[in-house]
């Protein structure tokens, strides 16, 4: 997230008359305490590692990054400019906080990183992508996820 | 991605934080930082009812702090990139040869580098991107991309290797500095810049939409007074 301001007249304008989703509803659902969840990554920064298909302009798949991934192996095929990439060049936990999650699991603070973690291209509309979504989901549930960690950029 | 939007939306759970676009955990190489912030994140799951939208209040340094960009202007026009009868080609990969090494001590700092989407080294990446300009014609070096595709890999990982390479340098931590100097100060930027202004038009909707939206940042665009396209 960011702030409004932040961000170039141009774009502003285009970021506030996108169409929203509306939904009936506003799920809520308690879990176990954090010190007990298994925390999964999804990121929309279009993440992929050297080996995996580039995402094409308009591509609503997603792509696995396994929890063994070597750094050096993580590499961002997004189609925006306009986000900064220099913060994830310099070090991904700026946005794909991997590290930082096994040091909370280290800790105690949560119970487990999850084995698998998953990123999208923002750039569609949410529909576009509503079927990815519950797809990861799927997947995330049969790695004993029940907390997703969802981050934008 | 902005307050407004998760307040409309209304997920279970949603921490906002006052970063800039691409840093969502605010400041990199600065795990304590990170630390905070997601912690924040993840505390929202012991919320007892929702849905939960709060505002995190630490800001990163002022160094790495927003930028105002009312009234910014560019003090001066760019020169077109420099025809001294060897084409573009020379001065880039000149440049390329220049900045290399920076880029081999940040690859050596960080023991990563985010260079590679194209699957070229640079100087291939240079002189298809500088032949490219000069010549639509220029042979492609991939045969298994469009060339319009392969055209916007080469151009990201330009802009990765002198990015890499610029903020390792001191006096570069803020995003704004290594994007104002890859864009008017070098060889490469006039070049992205000549590419853009030569292709807004183009009759291939994939190269049009290319130079329009997917090349070089708006607040570049608005900073130098050009068109901001928004197809």
């Amino acid at each position: 997230m960011a702030r409004l301001k932040d961000i170039p007249a141009g774009e502003r304008e285009m970021l506030m008359n996108l169409p929203l989703p509306s939904f009936d509803s506003t799920p809520f659902v308690k879990g176990g305490p954090l010190s007990e969840r298994r925390v999964a990554i999804l990121s929309t920064a279009a993440l992929q590692t050297r080996s995996d298909r580039t995402f094409a302009r308009g591509d609503a798949s997603y792509r696995v990054i396994p929890g063994q991934t070597q750094p050096n192996d993580i590499i961002m095929s997004h189609a925006s400019v306009n986000f900064d990439r220099s913060g994830f060049q310099q070090d991904y936990n700026v946005c794909f906080p991997l590290d930082r999650l096994r040091e909370l699991a280290a800790e105690g603070v949560i119970g487990s990183v999850a084995d698998y973690h998953y990123t999208v291209s923002g750039a569609n509309p949410p529909e576009r992508l509503e079927g990815t979504a519950r797809q990861i989901a799927g997947l995330m549930k049969r790695d004993g996820v029940d907390a997703a960690l969802l981050i934008p950029v | 991605m902005i307050r407004e939007h998760t307040d409309a939306i209304k997920p279970p759970r949603a921490l906002w934080v006052p970063f800039e676009l691409g840093r969502p955990l605010g400041v990199p190489n600065d795990p304590a930082f990170q630390n905070r912030a997601l912690r924040a994140c993840l505390e929202l799951l012991d919320a007892e009812s929702g849905p939960v939208l709060k505002d995190y209040p630490e800001d990163v340094p002022a160094e790495l702090g927003s930028v105002d960009f009312t009234g910014m202007s560019c003090p001066i026009d760019l020169p077109q990139p420099s025809s001294n009868g060897y084409g573009f080609a020379q001065d880039l990969l000149l440049e390329i040869q220049q900045v290399a090494p920076w880029y081999d001590l940040a690859v050596s700092q960080r023991g990563r580098t985010t260079v590679g989407i194209s699957d070229l080294d640079m100087e291939q990446a240079g002189r298809f991107l500088a032949g490219y300009i000069e010549d639509e014609a220029t042979p492609a070096p991939r045969g298994d991309l469009t060339t319009g595709r392969l055209l916007k890999f080469v151009c990201e990982d330009l802009k990765a290797y002198y990015s890499e390479a610029a903020s390792a340098q001191p006096g570069m931590s803020a995003s704004i500095a290594v994007e104002h100097w890859l864009f008017n100060e070098t060889v490469l930027g006039k070049l992205l810049w000549q590419l853009r202004n030569t292709r807004t038009e183009h009759e291939d909707d994939e190269t049009r939409y290319f130079a329009r939206r997917s090349l070089i940042p708006d607040r570049q665009i608005q900073y130098k007074g050009a068109t901001v396209y928004h197809s």
